[in-house]
């Protein structure tokens, strides 16, 4: 029986899976093939995403189409690399083995390619063969004969381009012709026989890759002008970190000031919902859930949505026009002195909106020990979730004057902020990689992919997934943790005449008030001891906890101005530094601790994320309050 | 380059031309520095098979394009003018590399427009 039989009788869609090198234009292809029937889930166990589609094809097979992790050889060298070698293996637990593979490559680069193809064809395995971008190897002038290298290699081989469909319908057409004839039946569940390639089966690879073009190749075309032209440029030893630099700043002035009015809108929104609720519901403990739990909790984490949205957005465009690696580039060196890879930077980079992607985006780090570190300080770059307790606080105690001639105050503390957890970040990688996670620097070894420009589908897509991974993490662990806290904060309720607010009373003022001797010698008094309680969830709650220790009401906008004057009046200034500095580092955010756990398959490491950060914070926070105190801020 | 002897005598070729200062590492080089890939050796089996995965091969162009801007490290460089890696000076150093000794297929990396006949 046939693959093609097989589904046509409804058992199941053939299995066609995509495997290429990074910047084959593979998901390109692939989102071009699958439009938007796409599936993302997680591989069990890690958290490589298994990016799945279904189609149907010409011939009117179904056909689920998998896009593996992109790589330069079965001899993986990151996780990413493993899932493409372990699924095209048969491996991969709760994963059939493929019944046919496509190879995408990049016609403008397949003397590189070429041999990740021939170590599939190895495999023995039904194999199409892709020649991706094909237009542009041809307006280079490149000519390539696909029936020689078909004949050549004896699998058939697809001309197209990714991005306009082009060839697309060749491909489908491949794909049923080898669903009608492949036995998806023929007992082969995994390949067994595999071994890693040794240095002298690769050079004969290059050897043979090198036949295949001379026999192939009718006409080599000129080699690409414009990145060397940009590179010239853009890796210039003084105007390339420059650039960087100024590209940087661009991004970060944009994510605020662009940001601000969605981020009114929602806040407006949800305050409506709250006063809407307010007004047509009876006073009881569900309103008060709805209300004051998961409203306001929701509410005060979704605001951040737009501004991580346009820090991905920048992302997304400079890695998809090939930016991203000559960043990687510039910063190596500098990343490299305290034992971080260069790719670090990009995960680094995304951490600034949010350290969950960040932490996700650490899976492209090939080294095990690199990608260990890089996770372990990603919660040091000051993501959006500080920045409403930094924004009160300055508010309330920098005052809003200018220094060396124009310069406001109230930003340089803020830039403070934020160089501080970039140079702990650093300071910490350092330690780690001299002391607990030692070992032997790592190659670098990157690509520098041809610029092109971003292509829109590609970056709205991907924007897309990470909307629904940062709405998901609401909807899943801050919600739950917001019934929790509400619970925590509500319960039991303040007895007859009592002259604090009802949180005093409650098990979170409990748990606050057995924390505040321990607190007290960073000058933190049973309010803030209190609102750190359900602002260990999440960063951000803790303002909104704030208000209710100090029996603040209204909307989330009245609450944070009266805040900012009452704290200014019941604070003293070396208090409110030394909650700044404690907020650098504080690992005050559950889902990021979820994250590490998963990331790393083990609570360990999430435990010694948790401990070390607290006790950063611990010590920062007292140096900050004493050294203020004596200064004179008390 | 198969077999053992044939390595014995590439490596005394090697020497040779070591001595004559025709060879050099290529963490040695500076941009704008070209020439031909003699040997691709490491003490570590990964570092060689990885530069031999990024298309470091024996017997591959190379051209030096740039450096980084702290301590001149890593390097950006362009293979068979076909694609460009970055890699750090101390991996680049177990890729020897000679001129760019005539064979009929070369190309002179300095003028691009040339197409290579094959």
């Amino acid at each position: 029986m046939t693959a093609g039989t097989l589904a046509a009788e409804g058992f199941r869609p053939a299995r066609i899976a995509l495997v290429g090198p990074p910047n084959s234009g593979k998901t390109t292809l692939f989102n071009t093939l699958t439009g938007g029937r796409q599936k993302t889930a997680n591989y069990p166990g890690v958290t490589v995403e298994r990016k799945s589609g279904l189609l149907k094809t010409p011939g009117g097979h179904p056909v689920e189409v998998l896009d593996l992790p992109g790589s330069y050889s079965l001899r993986a060298r990151s996780p990413d690399e493993a899932i493409t070698r372990d699924v095209v293996l048969g491996r991969q637990a709760r994963e059939t083995l493929p019944d046919a593979l496509v190879c995408v490559t990049d016609a403008t680069n397949l003397g590189q390619h070429l041999r990740l193809l021939l170590e599939l064809r190895q495999l023995g395995r039904p194999l199409i063969l892709v020649l991706n971008m094909m237009d542009i190897a041809q307006k280079r002038g490149c000519q390539i004969s696909t029936e020689a290298l078909s004949r050549q290699l004896g699998i058939p081989v697809v001309t197209t381009v990714a991005m306009r469909k082009h060839g697309v319908r060749d491909l489908l057409g491949q794909i049923d012709a080898l669903l009608n004839q492949a036995p998806a039946g023929d007992g082969v569940t995994a390949i067994s026989d595999w071994v890693e390639p040794s240095p002298d089966a690769i050079r004969a690879h290059h050897r043979e890759v090198e036949r295949l073009l001379q026999e192939a190749v009718v006409r080599e075309g000129a080699p690409e002008h414009l990145t060397r032209q940009l590179d010239r440029v853009l890796l210039h030893p003084v105007a390339g970190p420059l650039i960087l630099l100024a590209l940087l700043f661009l991004m970060f002035q944009a994510v605020f000031s662009w940001a601000e009015a969605p981020m009114d809108w929602i806040d407006g929104g949800m305050a409506g919902l709250q006063q809407w609720l307010s007004a047509h519901m009876e006073e009881s403990l569900l309103k008060s859930l709805l209300v004051d739990g998961i409203v306001a909790g929701v509410g005060g984490v979704v605001i951040f949505l737009p501004q991580i949205l346009i820090l991905f957005l920048f992302i997304l465009l400079l890695e998809d026009s090939g930016y991203m690696t000559r960043a990687a580039f510039l910063m190596d060196r500098l990343m490299s002195a305290v034992g971080l890879n260069g790719r670090a930077f990009i995960p680094l980079l995304s951490s600034f909106a949010c350290a969950i992607p960040g932490i996700m985006a650490a899976r492209t780090i090939a080294h095990p020990l690199d990608r260990l570190v890089t996770i372990l300080i990603a919660p040091l770059m000051t993501c959006s979730a500080r920045l409403p307790v930094y924004v009160l606080l300055i508010a309330a105690f920098v005052p809003a004057t200018t220094v060396w001639g124009g310069i406001g105050l109230q930003g340089l503390v803020m830039f403070g902020l934020y160089a501080t957890g970039i140079v702990g970040a650093l300071a910490v990688a350092g330690v780690l990689r001299l002391t607990l996670l030692r070992g032997d620097r790592q190659p670098l070894l990157m690509e520098l992919p041809s610029y092109k420009w971003p292509n829109p589908a590609n970056v709205l897509l991907g924007l897309w997934e990470r909307a629904k991974i940062f709405m998901r993490r609401i909807g899943t662990i801050i919600l739950s943790v917001l019934v929790i806290l509400w619970f925590l904060s509500t319960f039991p309720a303040a007895p007859e005449g009592a002259t604090e607010p009802a949180i005093y009373y409650s098990f979170a003022g409990l748990i606050g008030r057995t924390l505040e001797p321990l607190l007290a010698p960073i000058g933190f008094n049973w309010q803030i001891a209190i609102a750190l309680v359900p602002g260990l969830a999440a960063r951000e709650v803790a303002v909104a906890a704030l208000g209710t220790v100090y029996a603040l009401s209204g909307d989330e906008g009245a609450v944070t101005e009266a805040l900012t004057t009452t704290l200014a009046q019941s604070w003293t200034l070396a208090t409110a530094l030394s909650l700044l500095a404690w907020y650098v580092f504080a690992p005050q955010c559950l889902a990021t601790l979820a994250a590490v756990r998963r990331e790393t398959n083990s609570w360990r490491w999430a435990a010694f994320m948790f401990v070390y950060l607290m006790t950063l914070a611990y010590l920062a926070a007292f140096v900050t309050y004493r050294v203020a105190l004596a200064l004179g801020g008390g | 380059m198969d077999g053992h002897g044939g390595r014995e005598r590439q490596l005394f070729e090697l020497g040779r031309l070591v001595k004559a200062g025709l060879t050099q590492p290529l963490g040695l080089m500076r941009p704008g520095g070209v020439g031909r890939i003699l040997a691709v050796r490491s003490g570590e089996g990964d570092v060689e098979r990885g530069l031999l995965e990024m298309g470091f091969v024996e017997g591959a162009c190379v051209e030096v394009l740039h450096h980084g801007f702290l301590g001149r490290d890593p390097l950006a460089v362009r293979i068979n003018q076909a694609m460009t890696v970055a890699l750090r000076r101390g991996e680049a150093n177990a890729v020897l590399v000679g001129p760019l000794l005539n064979r009929a297929t070369d190309v002179e990396p300095t003028t691009d427009q040339e197409s290579r006949p094959s």
